[in-house]
């Protein structure tokens, strides 16, 4: 009885707000599924929206394409939240790590899996995640041995009535949105070079940009742009090699000297090593409509020792403004120059205009995988501010003058010689694992980790018939008691807010905020938490049954109610602990994270669950 | 009865082998399979057409151990311990080098080193990183891609500062190509590089399939650090707690060790 009268006020209240001309579905249809670009409901003045910010759906990987997960969203609030529950709960049947989120298109919910990424189109007319169809795309298996942090997929993108998305085996596909359908099918990379496709691409009118991953194996890293109706390739940009490669030209202005000169990106390497460079593009991409630029961050000078390639190794471990339509670079700034310590810099870029420093200014922040949350005028490429947002010592500070770190030299790494202490460890103060900033707050959410790491002498290795000598890296939980924190940064004043620490494990899940001034986000010993966007203060908790290390995001309901989803599988370069097959007994497994991750057996499994939440 | 001494013995002999054989093969047939864990694509280690010296030393230890013979395939890329050996779906690896920590290994069955190959006309008699020759010649090495982790001729040219000299060419190769590491023995075969330093068994045997006369010449040790070694034992490689199979494998390394060596010596390993 109790059940009945439940669902006869909800439909009764869903009538209401039909008629109260808030349906989502007519939101979709007249363009509305977004707030429009400008201020937001409740947020200062001073914060104004670089893009249109997502409202009933959740149409692309960060929801908005400055990289907010920011949703207008505000039937959940601080004061009803406690009553958030399970709705539905279906399986993805591939019980690998679930990185990314999905995205909500009018009626229809789509899930990629991880390896062997089918896409799963879910009806949310009806209960009980009912599937519309599964694509099944049948990716390259030998992509699996290849890539090299487990087989997660980051998310998908929407275009022409497409969805989007990156295969494993660096193929790109695009299925219709009703009839899922293969519209085309694009190989991009090339598996037997040791690329492989993690990243979520984006659309920007009529390009699909799609990053590639494998820096470990000699790849040399690009952003490639498909014409979002044939697939067909329209241009790539490479992060290494000469400026016409790297599409530097006249247009391009450094900030800095240190990143000003002709062909950098073979001339701050030795010889032809620019050619197995790394420096992938394995993260997020934002786009900022007024100016049609795109930025993303390139990932570390790949292959080699840093004894072996002396020079600035340009453009890894670099922040890259380009020209959405043409690719053509206009800035660029290098984040760590010559990388001693595998510090990625492959993490969102969060665009903002806002009151920064006595004036109005167009602002990126990049909380970096180095420890350090970079602010930087999008414009110019100018470093603002360059803060500690976790226990870091490879660097006391940046000089804003000449946008360098001040390194410390006794934490660099060489060959056979014992550093301790390095703080940061190789999977940073974050990882590609995003950041969410409300504009009601003015904060940004970072999901960060606390580890240290040891460079221990030498040991053998062995890979393809052929032993090698290579650095024994072991991780482990950095000072302070604790692993993981979910930090609240306030950009305007360059410092932490608050923050809500994990004694247990890194912080390696994204992070949705609301306007009903709530920051979701998940637990690698599968807790799904809200929290309040001003205080920190926990609010509601629920145990999901794997380890979360995907991407929450909120989606009004066809039924009118705010609804709450995140995908439960643990996995990833860290989460892979957790699966069987990795000995936890040894401190140098899965690249040394098991030093920072032994516990994790005995909290949580594989898993593969999508969980639905509403009030 | 008619028949001479001789055919007699001979049709004994014949039928005992035939015997032999017959019982083996059951046996080995009733036993539970060797399984053994191995890259698909990886000459002259192995490969799908059990063509490399891996295969033909896993086949000898099948024969050895009356036991059938069955592959896990996998590329040998980071995590291959992991997703095969250690996740049970194999039970022993060909070949590791002894000090590999994510296996046990068993005793050494053979050592090999890196040489430096360059072709015979250009009489360069490279030995050693310190050869004032290698200032002006280029030098092609072989890199794996994981972080911070080189052949140890990487390291011997960077404390030389002859990072300039440097030709990378990837121990994985191109993967579609039947022989994804030959390249860097090719390179040298067709001048684009002057010389290349090259783990033995790699360069023994591409070395005999190059279009020109190759030298191959073992790395002397480098004189800088004692760690940097170019020599490396290597043996096979099992789950650590396998006891018996340590064990087996143990005596069969030191009871077929001639017939190993002769598989080893065919395919041009350098053994030192």
């Amino acid at each position: 009885m109790a059940e009945m009268r439940r669902s006869a006020l909800a439909a009764v209240l869903c009538t209401a707000i039909s008629l109260a001309g808030c349906r989502r579905g007519q939101d979709a249809t007249g363009g509305g599924a977004f707030a429009p670009q400008g201020s937001v409901p409740g947020a200062p003045p001073s914060m104004q929206l670089v893009a249109d910010v997502s409202r009933g759906e959740w149409q692309m990987p960060a929801g908005d394409y400055g990289g907010l997960r920011y949703s207008t969203l505000d039937r959940i609030t601080t004061t009803n939240v406690m009553n958030l529950h399970v709705v539905t709960t279906f399986a993805t049947g591939v019980a690998r790590g679930h990185e990314g989120q999905p995205l909500v298109f009018g009626n229809t919910m789509y899930v990629v899996t991880p390896f062997p990424n089918n896409l799963i189109a879910v009806d949310l007319t009806k209960p009980g995640g009912a599937v519309k169809w599964i694509y099944e795309p049948h990716p390259d298996q030998r992509a699996v041995g290849i890539a090299c942090c487990d087989v997660v997929n980051r998310g998908a993108a929407y275009g022409d009535h497409k969805i989007i998305y990156s295969l494993l085996d660096a193929t790109v596909v695009a299925v219709d949105i009703d009839s899922g359908q293969e519209a085309w099918r694009t190989k991009v990379g090339d598996i037997n070079r040791g690329e492989t496709f993690t990243a979520a691409p984006i659309v920007v009118r009529d390009h699909v940009l799609v990053g590639n991953s494998g820096g470990e194996l000699g790849v040399r890293g690009y952003v490639a742009a498909l014409d979002v109706k044939t697939g067909k390739e329209v241009w790539r940009a490479y992060n290494t090699g000469p400026d016409s490669d790297v599409k530097i030209g006249p247009r391009f202005k450094a900030f800095y000297p240190k990143d000003q000169g002709a062909d950098l990106g073979v001339h701050s390497w030795p010889s032809d090593q620019w050619k197995l460079g790394g420096s992938t593009a394995w993260g997020w991409i934002s786009y900022d409509p007024t100016t049609n630029l795109f930025f993303y961050g390139t990932g570390n000078p790949g292959v080699w020792n840093p004894d072996l390639r002396p020079g600035d190794n340009k453009w890894s471990s670099s922040i890259i403004a380009r020209d959405a339509d043409t690719g053509e670079a206009r800035w660029a700034y290098q984040v760590t120059a010559h990388d001693s310590w595998d510090y990625d810099e492959i993490m969102e870029n969060i665009l903002i205009d806002m009151d920064y420093g006595g004036r109005r200014r167009k602002l990126l922040v990049h909380p970096g995988r180095t420890g350090f949350v970079y602010v930087l005028d999008r414009e110019t490429g100018e470093l603002l501010s360059a803060e500690t947002f976790q226990p870091t010592n490879w660097a006391s500070g940046y000089d804003l003058k000449t946008g360098k770190p001040n390194e410390d030299p006794a934490k660099h790494t060489h060959f056979g010689t014992v550093t301790q202490g390095i703080c940061p460890s190789s999977t940073g103060a974050k990882d590609v694992i995003p950041s969410a900033f409300s504009p009601r707050t003015g904060l940004l959410y970072i999901p960060a980790h606390n580890t240290c790491m040891d460079y221990e002498g030498i040991e053998a290795n062995y890979i393809a018939g052929t032993p090698y000598l290579g650095a024994d890296v072991r991780m482990y939980p950095g000072p302070g008691g604790y692993q993981g924190e979910l930090v609240a940064w306030d950009v305007a004043h360059n410092r932490k807010a608050w923050g809500v620490k994990d004694p247990k494990f890194p912080i390696y899940s994204g992070v949705l905020a609301t306007a009903g001034d709530l920051v979701f986000y998940g637990t690698m010993d599968g807790w799904f938490k809200a929290v309040d966007a001003r205080t920190g203060s926990e609010l509601w908790k629920f145990h999901t049954a794997s380890g979360i290390v995907a991407n929450p995001v909120t989606y009004l309901g066809p039924d009118g109610k705010q609804y709450v989803v995140v995908y439960s599988g643990i996995g990833g370069w860290m989460g892979a602990v957790a699966f069987p097959d990795i000995s936890a007994d040894d401190p140098y497994a899965a690249l040394g994270v098991v030093g920072a991750m032994k516990d994790i057996k005995k909290y949580t499994a594989a898993g593969d669950t999508v969980y639905v939440f509403a009030l | 009865m008619s028949l001479p001494s001789s055919a007699r013995r001979a049709a004994f002999c014949a039928a005992a082998v035939y015997a032999v054989l017959v019982t083996a093969s059951l046996r080995a047939a009733a036993r539970p399979p060797l399984r053994i864990c191995a890259d698909p694509n990886n000459l002259p280690f192995s490969n799908a057409h059990r063509e490399g010296f891996e295969n033909k030393i896993a086949e000898l230890l099948a024969r050895d151990l009356e036991r059938p013979l069955a592959y896990f395939w996998s590329p040998q890329r980071r995590g291959f311990v992991r997703t095969t050996l250690e996740a049970g779906r194999c039970d022993v690896i060909i070949g590791v080098p002894v000090g590999y920590r994510l296996v046990q290994p068993t005793r050494a069955y053979y050592r090999s080193s890196y040489v430096f190959v360059s072709r015979r006309d250009r009489h360069l008699g490279v030995r050693s990183f310190d050869d004032p020759k290698l200032k002006a010649l280029s030098i092609a090495i072989q890199i794996t891609g994981d972080d911070y982790n080189n052949p140890p001729a990487a390291q011997a040219l960077a404390a030389r500062q002859l990072v300039e000299n440097l030709r990378g060419y990837t121990v994985y190769g191109d993967y579609a190509k039947p022989d994804p590491q030959r390249e860097i023995v090719d390179a040298v075969a067709d001048r684009r590089v002057d010389v290349a330093v090259v783990w033995g068994p790699l360069a023994g045997y591409y070395g005999r399939r190059a279009t020109a006369p190759l030298d191959i010449v073992p790395v002397d040790a480098a004189s800088e650090n004692p760690a940097l070694r170019f020599a490396f034992d290597i043996a096979m490689g099992v789950r650590r707690d396998d006891r018996a199979m340590l064990e087996s494998l143990d005596a069969f390394i030191v009871r077929r060790h001639a017939a190993i060596r002769r598989i080893l010596t065919d395919y041009g390993v350098p053994l030192r």
